[in-house]
């Protein structure tokens, strides 16, 4: 079942690919449609983003994509295989709201832990934290523990962890969302150079319109009830996104379009 | 320094409670000895006697006190009449027991958090061991043991020492390992980590503060089992033995610095393990 998806995934280079995908969760109030006929490519190095209320589905679909909740209809595709032969193939690095670091290791030890579990040899574990660290700018704090670090920089080191074995796509499941909105566009700004320079295809799931727009190359609206997409918005803004850039008329046509979207979705919900 | 005065506080009521009460509960012998000899006794000869019984209802604190030092520090430790002595067969019975019943617990959760069979099967049992009293069942893993060969004290009373001093370990561990959240277990999952990482990596560090925890409650424990397994079963060694003697020789005295000894004990064995605890847990970054 799985050929159709993988050939059309080579042909335009989509790196995750989702057809009529349906989930649905027997919960005790009944079935809860969380996923409705969601249609999707996801192309390399683009930069998608989730954008829609609670319980629109974006986390369940991030979470699909990893292989951690298992669709109830229709197919998916990462790389070419199951989400499950992509995970064990270590196709991506997932970021969790909270950072969710162990407090009994210090933020070295931390990264190092998916190392350790995919077998890394210690000369090479020691080159890819240093590599890590420095790239989300947290260099000097290796042999700090979390409870030493401000919430931005543990999350910041999260990244880290899951950066650090270099897999090609990175999950992201709104990792923002507890902080302060300086710290916030601060984080952004550093993912979006990060983003640049790793060139990775991150998927990115938040509530925050301008954190959407700001970010992404392409932003998938989506409504709840049953979860589905409503709207994707590929970005006309350019490549270099200085954080003034949510000021421009471009920018902001972009956010009314997603704000319109939103609302979209609610209307005969009220 | 500021925590002094209040320490000093309660022990000294403590001690003003223990002379009145030994005032009130002996006064009674001491003048039915005067009523007897038809003599008057003032206030001040009363409570003068009731301090110097020799088989007092309750013995006063310095007398307590002066028996330690005779059988802590004037007796030679190898003597059968070193508290010493009788401490060290306790503890000894003590951290066999303990170590027994740390690692029986131990397995017990493991096999709990991990096979739900286990779980709905041997929970039940463990929480029905521990509601039997010890007493009871003391002389019959006594008398078993026997049957099947072992000879002497020591086995059966770490045995029933670590009867009692399993369960607070399986119940905390059993909470510890299962302590990560959903989250962390998925972002495990995400590596693509085995049940045995999981377990190493993630279980059982998150569950150290839970098994330190229990530890602590564990030994006492531990060392309550051990003199219970020798008050009902003739020993002669022991402190359990020490109270026993105390007993059957109407010897208020001897029970009570006994009790002391084993109070002692206990802290000191508590104290030993909220030290790790401490030095651990820090090292652990848990210390914040």
């Amino acid at each position: 079942m799985g050929a159709s998806l993988a050939d059309r995934g080579e042909a335009g280079s989509a790196v995750i690919a989702a057809r009529d995908l349906d989930l649905t969760f027997q919960t005790n109030d009944g079935p809860v449609q969380a996923l409705s006929q969601v249609d999707l490519d996801i192309g390399k190095g683009e930069f998608v983003s989730f954008i829609g209320p609670s319980g629109c589905g974006k986390t369940t679909f991030l979470r699909v994509v990893a292989g951690l909740e298992h669709p109830t209809g229709g197919e998916i595709s990462v790389n070419g295989m199951s989400p499950d032969e992509a995970r064990r193939q270590r196709a991506y690095g997932y970021v969790f709201q909270a950072a969710g670091l162990y407090p009994w290791r210090t933020i070295a030890g931390n990264v190092r832990l998916p190392l350790e579990i995919m077998g890394f040899s210690r000369a090479e574990m020691q080159r890819r934290i240093d590599e890590v660290l420095a790239l989300v700018d947290l260099s000097g704090f290796a042999k700090k523990y979390p409870w030493q670090l401000s919430g931005g920089m543990q999350q910041r080191a999260s990244i880290a962890r899951a950066l650090a074995f270099d897999a090609d796509i990175l999950l992201m499941d709104e990792p923002f969302g507890a902080l302060d909105e300086i710290v916030r566009d601060h984080l952004n700004e550093q993912l979006l150079s990060l983003w640049k320079r790793t060139e990775k295809t991150i998927g990115f799931v938040t509530h925050s319109i301008p954190e959407a727009v700001y970010l992404s190359t392409k932003i998938v609206v989506m409504s709840p009830r049953p979860g589905r997409i409503t709207d994707v918005i590929e970005s006309t803004l350019p490549q270099e996104r200085p954080l003034d850039i949510r000021d421009t008329p471009e920018f902001l046509k972009i956010a009314h379009r997603v704000r319109e979207g939103l609302r979209a979705g609610h209307a005969y919900d009220d | 320094m500021r925590s002094v005065l209040p320490i000093l506080t309660v022990l000294i009521a403590i001690v003003a409670i223990w002379y009145a009460g030994a005032v009130w509960m002996n006064s009674a012998w001491t003048l039915a000895q005067a009523e007897r000899a038809e003599a008057e006794l003032t206030f001040g000869e009363v409570v003068a006697d009731t301090m110097r019984q020799e088989r007092p209802r309750l013995p006063a604190p310095h007398q307590v006190a002066a028996e330690l030092k005779n059988t802590v520090i004037d007796k030679k430790v190898t003597s059968k009449r070193s508290l010493v002595f009788h401490g060290w067969i306790t503890l000894r019975s003590t951290l066999a027991g303990f170590a027994l019943g740390t690692v029986v617990g131990l397995l017990m959760a493991v096999s709990i958090v991990y096979s739900r069979v286990m779980d709905m099967s041997l929970m039940p049992w463990a929480i029905i061991s521990q509601t039997i009293p010890i007493v009871a069942i003391a002389p019959m893993i006594i008398v078993v043991l026997a049957s099947i060969g072992v000879e002497g004290r020591g086995v059966p009373k770490a045995i029933i020492s670590a009867y009692l001093c399993f369960f607070p370990v399986l119940v905390g561990m059993t909470k510890g390992l299962r302590s990560p959240d959903a989250m962390q277990l998925d972002l495990l999952k995400t590596y693509g980590a085995s049940g045995w990482a999981v377990f190493w990596k993630l279980r059982l560090p998150s569950s150290m503060p839970y098994l330190f925890t229990s530890l602590k409650i564990g030994i006492a424990a531990a060392l309550v089992g051990t003199i219970v397994g020798e008050l009902p079963t003739g020993a002669i060694r022991g402190l359990g033995a020490r109270i026993l003697i105390g007993d059957q020789f109407g010897n208020p005295i001897m029970i009570w610095s006994a009790l002391i000894a084993a109070a002692c004990l206990a802290a000191g064995l508590v104290t030993v393990v909220a030290v790790l605890q401490g030095v651990t847990l820090r090292r652990m970054g848990f210390g914040r």
